[in-house]
């Protein structure tokens, strides 16, 4: 048996097989010239049997796909041996380059083309590089990039997923999700957590296993061992039991006390906000308004915004909706609102200070907002990403009270927000801890890095003395302004009871993870979990504070979390 | 050498779906068809049967564009295909 660990991002015991993710193609050098033994005749045939193959490939995986896949599917398959694609390849096959770099430069032409047009078409330019990329891979005989294709489920061993690969992740293939980089705040364990897939990531060692072994994999614990014996097989039982219980929240956050904490969802649209709604979320804490913008390259207009946040708000009923402007910039570029070219895009001109370099589109994306909000019953709270100082706050405030906006509120990321929480907190109604970015730039560590993944956890005690400080800045203010946590370290159970131990009100987090957070907070008093909360700001590493509040929390291993 | 002069007819313009279809009924052919905005020099017609040259036409609803073919069977094919662009795929 060989053991392997990691960092545990979404909870889960599987047994499966798994299958390695390819390497990513590798661009065909450019000027690449044909062999000398081949003819450019003979290439272009090569090129053509590989088009072909590429097709064939495609329409049999069309053929068992959904509905929705088998579209795009059946349309990729059309692309791999179009014409203007081909031909543009042999032409240049004709001056002298490979069939490689003749299709990889063709591609480029067309996609560059589609991109140009904009819109729907430009969002087809990934479709003729994915086809572009299966041509090349069929030329030298190696598997096509992506996820692999297979008939059984399998245990999905990655280095790390691109965004692109995550959109093709087929829940009823893929079992659990595991990487060898990435942290547990890169977006391969957002989209895990949010699909509710047993997923740990920066497991180092993995890549050595062959495609086919059987492993057991704890996403609690974050561990994975091959050759599962008796005792893995009872543990993977013991959890489908739990997992029943864990799939269902009553709709309130409640401490053995009786003390309250309700339980908000973060969403990213009008569907996520219906499928929130069933799951029993007590209102939204985190309405990522980015997914009515991005893909875009035009600001989209009042009337649309307008449309796309009432669903949300209509989703919810009475209930509280808190709607974080847009927050461009750094892994989210926006065309018309962010510098590409910004050296160091994390401290770069992001969330509320694209209002400076492109001022009209938060007033505005306000103005949809308060439109919205009078359209329905729901109670909108409307909050700023990457406030950094108490004017900062100020001037957002002053934006919504000239839009009608009667809640302003900030997000708590920067390290600068959490030290002046109680100046900040004077100048709007209430904060909001996006723990993913505290954790980021308290640590000075980029979240989408796997070698930095140790630093960039929530668990660390300088992350959480910063949480602790913010609500101490709340209660100097005197006003009992509520802060929440909207951040993903609210959707870990034991880390959800020591944010509500330094004083967080609410939590927000993908609605999946509902139902297990509640589970463990009806175990703890809020006394309790003060306590537990002081264990861990003492701590001397993330790691034992972790372990430390993970121990005296019987409930997690009972239930398998 | 044929010609026919179609108006688009589905919603989305020919896009998505109905640039699919009928760049499958275009390949089907025996014959090869062109595709050109109406007035464009028939030099820089393009393959009706490529779904790529299809969207980077952009052709919207009520655009107007050129069929052209020659050899046996131009005829039909091109009554077929004009009456396919005439038709809202979108619809169907």
């Amino acid at each position: 048996m060989q053991n392997f660990s990691g960092v545990g991002v979404m909870p889960g015991r599987v047994i499966g097989t798994i299958r390695h993710m390819p390497p990513a193609l590798s661009e065909p050098p450019a000027g690449e010239k044909l062999d000398a033994s081949v003819t450019a005749e003979q290439a272009i045939a090569r090129l053509k049997e590989a088009a072909a193959s590429v097709q064939a490939d495609l329409r049999t995986r069309a053929a068992t796909a959904s509905p929705e896949a088998k579209a795009v599917l059946e349309a990729t398959a059309q692309m791999a041996t179009d014409s203007m694609l081909l031909k543009g390849a042999n032409k240049l096959i004709n001056t002298g380059l490979s069939a490689e770099r003749g299709i990889w430069e063709s591609g480029e032409t067309v996609a560059q083309m589609l991109i140009t047009l904009g819109g729907y078409m430009a969002e087809r330019a990934t479709d003729v590089l994915d086809v572009r990329a299966r041509i090349v891979a069929a030329l030298r005989g190696v598997p096509a990039p992506g996820i692999p294709d297979s008939t059984d489920p399998f245990i999905l061993v990655a280095e790390d997923l691109a965004p692109a690969d995550t959109a093709t992740l087929d829940p009823a293939k893929v079992i659990a999700l595991l990487t060898t980089g990435g942290g547990p705040q890169s977006h391969t364990a957002i989209i895990a957590r949010a699909m509710g897939l047993t997923a740990i990531v920066a497991a180092k060692g993995l890549e050595a296993l062959e495609s086919g072994t059987e492993i057991f994999v704890d996403g609690a614990a974050g561990t994975i061992s091959t050759s599962p014996g008796d005792t893995e097989r009872t543990a993977v039982d013991a959890w489908l039991k739990n997992a029943a219980l864990l799939s269902v929240f009553d709709g309130n956050g409640v401490m053995a006390d009786g003390h309250l904490v309700p339980l908000l969802a973060n969403v990213g649209g009008g569907k996520d906000a219906v499928k929130a709604a069933a799951a029993g979320a007590q209102g939204v804490g985190l309405l990522r308004t980015e997914f009515c913008f991005l893909g875009r390259d035009t600001e989209p207009s009042i009337e649309e915004q307008v449309a796309e946040y009432k669903a949300v708000f209509d989703a919810f009923g009475s209930k509280k909706v808190v709607v974080r402007t847009l927050d461009a910039g750094a892994d989210k570029p926006l065309p018309f609102l962010t510098d590409a070219s910004e050296p160091n895009p994390a401290l770069g001109v992001r969330g509320y200070r694209t209002d400076t370099t492109s001022p009209g589109v938060l007033a505005r994306q306000l103005s949809a907002i308060a439109t919205a909000s009078a359209g329905s019953e729901a109670e909108v709270w409307v909050m700023a990403p990457m406030i950094s100082t108490p004017s900062e706050a100020a001037d957002f405030a002053a934006m919504c009270a000239d839009a009608g906006l009667a809640t302003p509120g900030v997000m708590v990321e920067v390290p600068s927000a959490a030290l002046g929480s109680e100046a900040i907190l004077g100048q709007v109604s209430f904060a909001s801890l996006g723990t993913n970015d505290l954790t980021q730039y308290t640590m000075a560590a980029d979240r989408q890095l796997g070698p930095l993944a140790a630093l960039n956890n929530p668990w660390q005690p300088a992350v959480l003395r910063l949480i602790e400080l913010t609500v101490a800045g709340s209660r100097a203010e005197g006003n009992h302004k509520p802060v929440g946590v909207c951040g993903e370290a609210a959707a870990d159970p034991a880390l959800a009871v020591v944010l509500v131990g330094l004083g967080v009100s609410t939590l927000s987090m993908s609605a999946r993870s509902l139902a297990s957070v509640a589970a463990v907070l009806k175990t703890v008093t809020l006394e309790r979990a003060g306590e537990l909360a002081q264990l861990a700001l003492a701590a001397p590493s993330a790691e034992t504070a972790r372990t430390a509040v993970r121990e005296a929390l019987p409930a997690l291993a009972e239930l398998g979390l | 050498m044929s010609e026919r002069l179609a108006t688009i007819a589905s919603a989305s313009g020919l896009h998505a779906r109905p640039a699919a279809l009928f760049a499958e009924a275009a390949g089907a052919l025996d014959i090869e068809v062109t595709i050109a905005p109406k007035g464009a020099p028939e030099d820089d017609a393009l393959d009706a049967s490529s779904i790529l040259s299809l969207m980077t036409l952009g052709a919207a609803k009520g655009d107007e564009v050129v069929l052209r073919a020659s050899g046996d069977g131009a005829e039909a094919a091109l009554d077929s295909l004009v009456a396919l662009l005439e038709t809202d795929l979108d619809a169907v």
